[in-house]
């Protein structure tokens, strides 16, 4: 397994986010996390990549225990993650941006070759290439999230709402992308509230509710499932 | 009010303001720095210049110099100016690098609230000066004429000496060094990043506390430039000179937008020149007056400073 969380626990003060997670993720998947708002889709992306200490359990990544590991050494380890509300730097250009995804790696040439794969990947970042990150739109705000995300060369990319504030086309749009990304060779995880796309692209997922995992499955079955259908999919 | 002062003498007073503004300038840009990527407004910065005040004051000394030392010919000169320097340099820094060890560090681990923060820098600032004062019995301490102020050229009837023009150059310099480092390096781009979103950095693998460093550092470094200038120029120092400036030097951050370098540049030398026009028209017992009555104006009308705040969205 590329990705471990054993009985993961988290708390923001007093208050209790993540109730013992477990979950793994497969080198070359595209896993899934769905649920509501405030389940803790989110806190479990922040413990993996680091950017919240968690209380108990264990995160292991490529065999090794990285539950303690600072956030950008997770990094240089393989881990890349897009956050939630896309954290583009405002006055950095979007082409300044892309190379900030690239800062724990040296080889020019390599960071040039990525460049031009984010600028394949997503046309648009290069038209936008010398706007400040602060002008963008929404949806080109996500692009350069993902594109950014991706120049570290990850071994797991983590995604957090992806195709958040996406109009429906762009919405397809990324998620061919991320599947794309990942027949390339990256695995991903993916936190959605758009249940219906994330169930259909990814290989397995996991549903979670007030900090616990209620249900995992393959896509196919959850998509099926007649609770999860009810609950999340929005077809009684 | 002395209008025929200012009118008269405009031409000095301007050159003379630009000199004292290049020093407030240098040493405020400690302030923007760490005030850019932590929303920390160090006060102990102010004791990072004072320290090297008397660094280099102590490196002169190393030399049998004083303040009764005859004016050194040329080539002593250069050599005690570039020992004066590395000695201010190196105090400064690491004066510097020592407060966010000793007094911002141990909170940060804690998460204390921003108030903590405040306290212990004030603090750390008023022992740094207090030490000071005990160990000069609160008396001045002259300063040897390293260079002899003289006249380089005249511009109609203002002259401008090799001090000033020294200081003014300098500081344009040391400013072109820094703006070209933190927009134009890796490090410097990992600072700015940490300035515009800190989990986002930390996302991209930068090492957030290696940039705080970093930015207390290069704080640091200016302020030893800031520092021996200002004991040239001055030509005395004493255990609250860097209180005294600090204040002018905070004005100059938050009059060109705190957290953002050029407003620091900006905000010093308009302070500085300002301050002199205002002694020229009230009286110089009227300069800091006068300084905090710009500051207000100008908040008034543009709270975020003239040139905004944010260290990265300098560009922009």
């Amino acid at each position: 397994m590329l990705l471990e969380i054993d009985n993961v626990t988290l708390a923001y003060g007093r208050i209790q986010a993540l109730h013992g997670i477990s979950l793994t993720v497969g080198e070359g998947e595209v896993v899934a996390l769905i649920g509501a708002n405030g389940a803790g889709k989110s806190t479990t992306m922040r413990a993996i990549s680091g950017l919240r200490p968690v209380s108990q359990g264990t995160i292991r990544f490529d065999g090794e225990d990285i539950t303690k590991l600072r956030a950008d050494l997770r990094v240089i380890r393989g881990v890349s993650q897009s956050p939630e509300g896309r954290g583009i730097f405002p006055g950095m250009t979007v082409r300044e941006n892309l190379e900030m995804g690239a800062y724990t790696r040296k080889v020019r040439s390599e960071i040039d070759e990525d460049l031009q794969r984010a600028f394949t990947l997503f046309p648009r970042l290069k038209e936008r290439e010398k706007q400040a990150g602060g002008t963008l739109s929404g949806g080109e705000q996500q692009m350069l999230a993902v594109g950014r995300a991706l120049m570290s060369r990850p071994k797991l990319l983590l995604l957090d709402e992806p195709s958040m504030g996406l109009a429906p086309m762009l919405i397809q749009q990324i998620f061919d992308i991320i599947v794309e990304i990942n027949q390339q060779g990256t695995t991903v995880l993916l936190v959605e509230q758009n249940a219906q796309q994330a169930l259909s692209r990814a290989h397995r997922a996991y549903v979670l509710e007030t900090g616990r995992i209620v249900k995992e499955g393959t896509g196919a079955d959850l998509l099926n499932d007649p609770a999860v259908k009810d609950a999340y999919l929005g077809v009684a | 009010m002395d209008f025929s002062g200012l009118i008269d003498n405009f031409g000095p007073l301007t050159v003379t303001g630009l000199a004292q503004g290049a020093i407030i300038a240098l040493f405020a840009l400690g302030y923007t720095l760490v005030y850019g990527v932590l929303r920390l407004i160090n006060f102990a910065h102010s004791e990072v210049f004072l320290l090297g005040t008397y660094a280099c004051l102590f490196a002169w000394g190393l030399f049998g110099l004083d303040q009764n030392s005859a004016t050194p010919a040329v080539g002593p000169m250069l050599l005690y100016m570039v020992v004066g320097l590395i000695a201010a340099i190196v105090v400064s820094g690491a004066a510097a690098l020592t407060v966010e060890f000793v007094a911002y560090r141990p909170l940060r681990r804690r998460n204390a609230p921003p108030l903590a923060f405040l306290i212990t820098a004030i603090g750390a600032s008023l022992f740094i000066s207090e030490v000071a004062g005990v160990l000069t019995h609160r008396n001045q301490t002259g300063v040897p004429p390293i260079i002899q102020a003289r006249p380089v050229f005249t511009i109609g009837d203002t002259t401008v000496t090799n001090l000033q023009l020294l200081i003014i150059v300098l500081a344009l310099v040391m400013m072109f060094v820094l703006d070209r480092f933190i927009n134009g390096s890796r490090l410097g781009r990992g600072v700015r990043a940490v300035a515009q979103n800190p989990d986002s950095a930390a996302l991209m693998g930068v090492n957030k506390s290696r940039v705080i460093a970093l930015v207390f550092l290069l704080g640091g470094l200016m302020a030893g430039i800031a520092a021996v200038m200002y004991d040239l120029k001055i030509g005395v120092t004493r255990y609250d000179a860097g209180f005294l400036l600090g204040i002018d030097a905070f004005t100059a951050a938050v009059l060109g937008g705190i957290g953002n370098l050029r407003g620091a540049l900006l905000g010093g030398l308009l302070l500085g020149v300002l301050q002199n026009y205002a002694a020229g028209l009230f009286g110089s017992q009227w300069l800091h007056a006068a300084s905090f009555v710009l500051l207000v104006v100008i908040l008034l009308f543009r709270p975020t400073g003239l040139l905004g705040e944010s260290l990265g969205r300098a560009r922009a």
